[in-house]
């Protein structure tokens, strides 16, 4: 396993988890994408596949980066970066940014993670000491949205970010649904957790070696599209 | 009619220690001359609150780097490398919120209101020292309003009755701030005699003090 793990780039990482991401949306969902490797996801989305995003500092239409060479530097994403906006677009401010996320009325949100724990409980804020980005939008958005998708590698410096039980300060409690990475899906239920698919450059042992947490294999486990 | 006045006369009405509420979403629909100005001036031990403390060298991050501030009521520090280090050192008390939590907070000062029942929170180190309130099963943490001594807040137009208007994603945390602050200054792009009533977001009787910024 060992040499096919290293045999995946990083870019190749991302687009695994980004291309597996995008089958998640379905048209006329309203969807909230983190910074970075959630944000990529949209970039596979099928052209027929019409998804409203939304975006924490005021948007409901999000667009594509605006490309120059002069600029609205009036519209820009959560990222700061320059961007347009699609037909039906709408701005807002705060207030409304957070009725509409902590409300209810985000279908699914893709974030990033520190750590994911078994009973679906998130740690992404910070390290202390070391690492304190802050709270954001974050805490709100996984509170709020009906479905929470957690799109990151499958461990850290060969630890496994898929855990029993979350060490780091917690963003939310028992709130995630679905974890993606480049070696697996799993859903997370009252139920526990369930190993739904995998990455066909992996086995079922692999996966097990390099999860923390404790899982079940889904009845229905099937190849992870990639 | 209300006061217009200059980025830097708005800057000296600020003195030491006084609280300050700061809009803008990082470098987007932020008071950047005010601003400017305030650093310029040097007063100190300031409390900011605003939704992020931008970058080390813009805006609300200058005023972070100058060593003005020396407590912080926000969401993000990710983006101004600054802030953390002054975090770490003790030279900067960091009070984090949620970024839903913050905007109510302010809005209940803003309305009237006697705080925020947020789910946000629950079961995180958020609850610690917070009073939990539960309501039909379902719990809850209770957060106070946030006000401030001045708001320092930005508008795209902005007419001499001190109605505002916007464009874009640059209303963010202006809207509500414009509600909370004992007194409010707010930065034109454009300042125009009479806005149409139908494009005004906020409330002219929310403006004290109106800088005309003009447009760069």
């Amino acid at each position: 396993m060992s040499l096919l793990v290293n045999q995946l780039s990083k870019d190749q990482i991302k687009e695994i988890i980004a291309k597996r991401i995008a089958l998640e949306f379905k048209s006329n969902d309203i969807v909230t994408l983190g910074i970075g490797l959630p944000t990529e996801a949209a970039n596979y989305v099928s052209s027929d596949t019409n998804i409203i995003f939304q975006s924490e500092n005021g948007i409901l239409g999000l667009g594509k980066n605006q490309t120059g060479p002069k600029f609205n530097k009036n519209v820009v994403n959560a990222g700061g970066a320059y961007v347009e906006v699609n037909e039906g677009a709408c701005f807002y401010d705060s207030q409304m940014a957070f009725t509409i996320m902590r409300g209810g009325h985000i279908d699914a949100t893709v974030l990033g993670a520190l750590q994911v724990d078994q009973e679906g409980s998130i740690a992404s804020w910070q390290i202390p000491g070391k690492f304190v980005p802050g709270i954001g939008g974050s805490m709100d958005l996984i509170v709020g949205s009906k479905k929470v998708i957690v799109a990151m590698t499958h461990t850290s410096n060969n630890e496994s970010k898929i855990v029993k039980k979350c060490t780091l300060p917690l963003t939310a409690y028992k709130e995630v649904d679905m974890i993606v990475t480049e070696r697996a899906v799993f859903n997370i239920t009252p139920d526990g957790m369930f190993l739904t698919e995998i990455n066909p450059l992996f086995s079922i042992d692999d996966i097990k070696n390099s999860t923390d947490a404790d899982f079940k294999v889904s009845k229905f486990l099937k190849e992870m599209q990639i | 009619m209300k006061k217009i006045i200059s980025a830097k006369e708005a800057a000296s009405l600020i003195k030491d220690g006084s609280t300050i509420m700061v809009g803008g979403f990082l470098s987007c629909g932020v008071a950047d001359k005010i601003i400017d100005e305030l650093v310029k001036t040097n007063v100190k031990n300031l409390t900011m609150i605003c939704n992020d403390t931008s970058f080390q060298d813009s805006d609300k991050g200058k005023l972070i780097k100058n060593n003005q501030v020396t407590k912080v009521i926000t969401t993000h520090i990710g983006t101004n490398p600054v802030t953390g280090e002054k975090m770490h050192s003790g030279q900067i008390e960091v009070e984090f919120y949620p970024m839903g939590t913050l905007v109510e907070k302010i809005h209940a000062k803003g309305s009237g209101l006697g705080g925020v029942l947020t789910p946000t929170g629950i079961g995180t180190i958020l609850e610690n020292g917070k009073k939990i309130v539960e309501i039909k099963g379902k719990k809850y943490i209770f957060e106070e309003p946030l006000g401030a001594d001045y708001a320092i807040i930005y508008g795209t137009k902005v007419d001499k009755f001190g109605n505002v208007a916007f464009r874009g994603t640059t209303r963010n945390f202006n809207t509500s701030m414009a509600t909370a602050a004992d007194t409010v200054i707010v930065q034109a792009d454009e300042l125009t005699d009479c806005l149409n009533p139908d494009e005004v977001v906020i409330p002219g009787i929310f403006i004290d003090y109106i800088v005309n910024r003009g447009i760069d």
